[in-house]
């Protein structure tokens, strides 16, 4: 019986936060089917909005470029960064703490240091353009997947993998084998992180980015003063509806190998 | 089960991004391109579009929230911008920085579609009319719910009577509240005098407890939304907020106003003049002045535009000022750096209070 | 166990982050420290620097404090009953909550911000749920608290995240064992689940008390402008006063506190397991 109230009591408390993070895009998906320019009046029903949304040459291109942008530099940072943290925690305590303040830095500084900073510093070696905004994600990203990967580093068994070399299996073997597997939840976490703040992003993108390279971020924040396009509101509704209808599928879909459950996250 | 998760959804982005940057991709013939500076939501897009195809020239464009954040990108360097957009103070300061180049102006086939006024109106930044073009104007006033308020709103005092005491919605915005506290103590909105400043500064002290925000997006839409009775707003703004809530009136002050102007010009870094020239030109056909005016519905200093306007629209002070409404405004003109900053401070101070 | 030997041979697995560091952190700081250690006349100067201490910045500074630690508490008093939920119902070991978590957060972060706006404001949808079940209207928007709420919105996936990541680790034997021995919920909670959530905890620390400290547009939209954080001075100083020396001297100073009072907080935490966070 208490088990049961338990159940309940954590049910509901799972129920509100869902309430409160999904409250907001409740609003946007709302707001995508208002026959308005303004947000604020209710103008009937219409689905005008996305029709003009596959026409949008604009809106279209800087989808693409966010999609890729934040999948590159997610990758490229998981990368760099998983490596980075598995050699930060074997480096001495003083080089470790050092490694790690500067690991925080990115995230220190405002954005729009960062931005202008980034910015000052590309036009000596790089014209701006999609690359110099690349370079710029990548940092700010690689943060978070280290923070991400460091409490799972320092949880994992070493010993394993010290085993297996000594039973013969060469380095890389026993990394992809053993350690991998055990950092898999703080990596994929990291790498969300990192994907999400580079669609996130505006004003570091802004500085660094070249002119007629434009992701949504930049095209929603010109519309700020204007008031916001409401195919920007089709299109949050659009991702945000496809993400979870995949969710969905694959999280019912039965699991074709039970022993997965393993690489638990 | 995770990892299936993760593969779907990846594989689903990149086919996403993999189909629109194919069906992005259109051809016309290029042969010259221009980098052009912009306020964001500032140009229909389809003109940039139609430009490439009538010339051949393809437009890099580049947009902007506010002059100082454009000011700030193009003297960085990193971009060599070739035209770009701003307003008046602004272009005055890039003028005297010799950061801009003549432009023919005589050489614009479509030069006399912008009425006189408004080449009168740039001699105030621009006094021999060499190096802007006008785009789009307007004035600062006040944005309000008629069935709210008790009596005609006429004067810029009723911000500060204290009798709409969380009802009244800022701008957030240094620059343009100096200006209004300026002008609403009579003083002249390009003060550099410190103890008026000062002055103005307490106005607007004595005045926070009363506004109900200093905002950055949309101060029109929390007037139509019923959250405020008034708003200080740019004449564009009233426009559409009147067309969503026909009980809103747009008034500028009697005690004058700040009339604004945004312009054309060409950086020193553009070496294609015929390129750039034939895009100004471009701009002040009556077609592409009326898509654009169609789009973000500012006054426009095209008379051939204005002329097509229905009766009613013409008579309406947010979108056509009359020369009575805007006798007593002023074109707003750089400021040293010396009130710049004196001025920063007290906006500091204003908004720590 | 590795820290005995001079060098470890794995340590050399960061160098394309040590390049990296350099590269792109560094050497942008050396920008920024110039700017700070010099005045618009080019001479050097330490007055950005101080300038933290005019009593604006100051106060700027501390509620930004306050509003960073008010934020880090939220989400971690929030984040424990969610993570010991979800464990509890068995949901996440899929990994699907975690995707429900981080999935609004890839709705672009103006335009859930400018939602929040609509849901708080006076005549918002806040309001009239709550009169149409004959609640007074709550007065939020435009206050610290809408920021506060704003803020807590937007960096709690980062303080669950890592957290859910320590705790799906643990044995569920182990607790098995635990409860075998008679102990309660709360004694497995604070012996077991607690110690082992704590490097989660604290990479979830850095990743919202850092960032909070200088975020600005939650307070410029949501705080309706009348209340300025440190975020909003520095940006102010960038974009609108065009003042690059000051801006920067105020974002260094910013940036020392917050190392310095992130040393003193993170120092004592686990030296032994050699997993404190610094």
């Amino acid at each position: 019986m208490v088990e049961k109230i338990k159940d309940w009591v954590s049910r509901f408390y799972i129920g509100i936060i869902m309430i409160f993070l999904y409250a907001p895009i409740l609003v946007l998906i709302v707001l995508s089917f208002n026959d308005s320019r303004s947000r604020v009046t209710w103008g009937g029903f219409t689905l005008n909005w996305y029709q003009r949304l596959f026409s949008n040459r604009q809106i279209k291109e800087a989808l693409a470029t966010t999609l890729i942008l934040a999948l590159m530099s997610a990758l490229i940072a998981t990368v760099v960064g998983v490596l980075g943290a598995l050699g930060i925690h074997a480096m001495r305590q003083r080089n470790y703490k050092i490694m790690m303040i500067l690991t925080n830095i990115p995230m220190l500084n405002a954005d729009i240091v960062t931005g202008i900073a980034l910015m000052l510093w590309f036009v000596h070696f790089i014209p701006l353009g999609f690359g110099s905004v690349l370079l710029a994600h990548i940092t700010f990203n690689i943060p978070y997947v280290i923070l991400s990967v460091m409490p799972k580093i320092k949880q994992m068994n070493l010993s394993i993998y010290e085993a297996a070399r000594d039973l013969g299996a060469n380095a890389v073997y026993a990394f992809f084998k053993i350690i991998l597997p055990q950092l898999t939840g703080g990596i994929l976490s990291g790498f969300f992180m990192a994907f999400t703040m580079s669609m996130d992003d505006f004003v570091i993108t802004y500085f660094t980015k070249g002119a007629g390279v434009n992701t949504l971020s930049t095209m929603i924040y010109g519309e700020i003063r204007k008031g916001i396009k409401p195919e920007m509101y089709a299109l949050s509704t659009i991702i945000f509806v496809f993400v979870f209808m995949i969710l969905l599928v694959v999280n019912y879909f039965p699991s074709r190998k039970k022993e997965e459950k393993s690489y638990i996250g | 089960m995770k990892k299936r998760i993760v593969c779907f959804v990846m594989a689903a982005v990149m086919a996403c991004s993999g189909v629109l940057t194919g069906c992005g991709s259109k051809k016309t013939e290029v042969t010259d391109t221009l980098t052009v500076f912009n306020y964001g939501e500032y140009m229909d897009p389809d003109v940039l579009d139609q430009f490439t195809e009538e010339t051949g020239i393809e437009v890099k464009y580049e947009e902007a929230l506010t002059p100082e954040e454009m000011y700030t990108k193009y003297k960085s360097g990193a971009i060599e911008y070739d035209l770009l957009c701003s307003t008046d103070y602004m272009l005055q300061k890039l003028i005297s920085e010799g950061e801009l180049q003549e432009i023919d102006i005589d050489a614009l086939e479509n030069k006399e579609n912008i009425g006189d006024k408004y080449w009168e109106f740039s001699k105030a930044f621009d006094p021999d009319n060499n190096y802007t073009v006008p785009y789009f104007w307007g004035t600062l006033g006040i944005l309000y719910d008629t069935t709210k308020v008790k009596e005609p709103v006429d004067s810029w005092n009723v911000l500060f009577n204290g009798e709409y005491s969380g009802e009244i919605v800022m701008q957030n915005s240094m620059r343009d509240m100096f200006m209004l506290a300026l002008k609403a103590l009579g003083y002249s909105l390009n003060s550099s005098d410190e103890k008026e400043l000062k002055e103005a500064q307490e106005l607007l002290l004595k005045q926070k407890p009363d506004v109900q925000a200093y905002l950055v997006d949309e101060a029109r839409d929390e007037v139509v939304a019923g959250n405020a009775t008034m708003a200080v707003v740019y004449s564009g703004e009233a426009y559409l907020g009147h067309q969503y809530n026909e009980n809103l009136a747009y008034v500028i002050p009697k005690e004058g106003s700040n009339v604004w102007l945004d312009s054309w010009c060409v950086t020193k870094y553009c070496d294609n003049m015929d390129a750039a020239q034939k895009f100004l030109d471009f701009l002040c056909r009556e077609d592409i002045a009326q898509k654009n005016f169609e789009y973000i519905y500012y006054s426009t200093p095209n008379e051939a535009v204005i002329e097509s306007l229905s009766e009613e629209d013409r008579a309406d002070e947010a979108l056509v000022p009359s020369d009575d409404a805007t006798k007593d405004c002023e074109v707003s003109l750089m400021t040293d750096e010396k009130t710049t900053d004196f001025m920063n401070e007290l906006w500091k101070e204003l908004k720590a209070d | 166990m590795n820290k005995l030997k001079s060098v470890n041979p794995r340590s050399w697995l960061s160098s394309p982050y040590v390049l990296w560091v350099i590269g792109f952190t560094l050497i942008p700081m050396i920008v920024i420290f110039r700017y700070a250690l010099t005045g618009r006349d080019g001479g050097f100067t330490l007055d950005n620097i101080l300038a933290i201490a005019d009593p604006i910045h100051m106060k700027a500074m501390i509620f930004s404090l306050e509003i960073a630690l008010g934020c880090t508490f939220v989400c971690i008093l929030l984040s424990y009953p969610l993570v010991m939920a979800l464990r509890r119902l068995n949901m996440g070991k899929q990994g699907f909550m975690i995707f429900v978590l981080i999935l609004p957060m890839w709705m672009n972060f103006i335009l859930r911000i400018l939602a929040w706006q609509m849901i708080l404001s006076s005549n918002g949808i806040l309001n009239f749920l709550l009169q149409k079940v004959g609640i007074e209207p709550l007065a939020i928007a435009n206050t610290g608290t809408a920021i506060m709420i704003g803020v807590v919105y937007d960096y709690l996936p980062f303080m669950v995240l890592p957290i859910f990541n320590a705790i799906s680790e643990i044995d569920e034997d182990i607790i098995e064992a635990a409860k075998d021995l008679g102990a309660g919920s709360l004694t497995i909670f604070r012996k077991i689940i607690f110690p082992l959530s704590v490097p989660g905890l604290l990479s979830g620390i850095v990743m919202v008390f850092v960032p909070s400290m200088t975020s600005f547009v939650i307070s410029d939209i949501l705080g309706g402008g009348k209340l300025q954080l440190i975020g909003n001075i520095i940006e102010q100083e960038f974009t609108k006063s065009v003042n690059w020396n000051l801006g920067s001297g105020l974002s260094v100073s910013l940036m020392i506190f917050v190392l310095i009072s992130m040393a003193f907080t993170t120092k004592n935490e686990v030296e032994g397991k050699g997993s404190a966070i610094w």
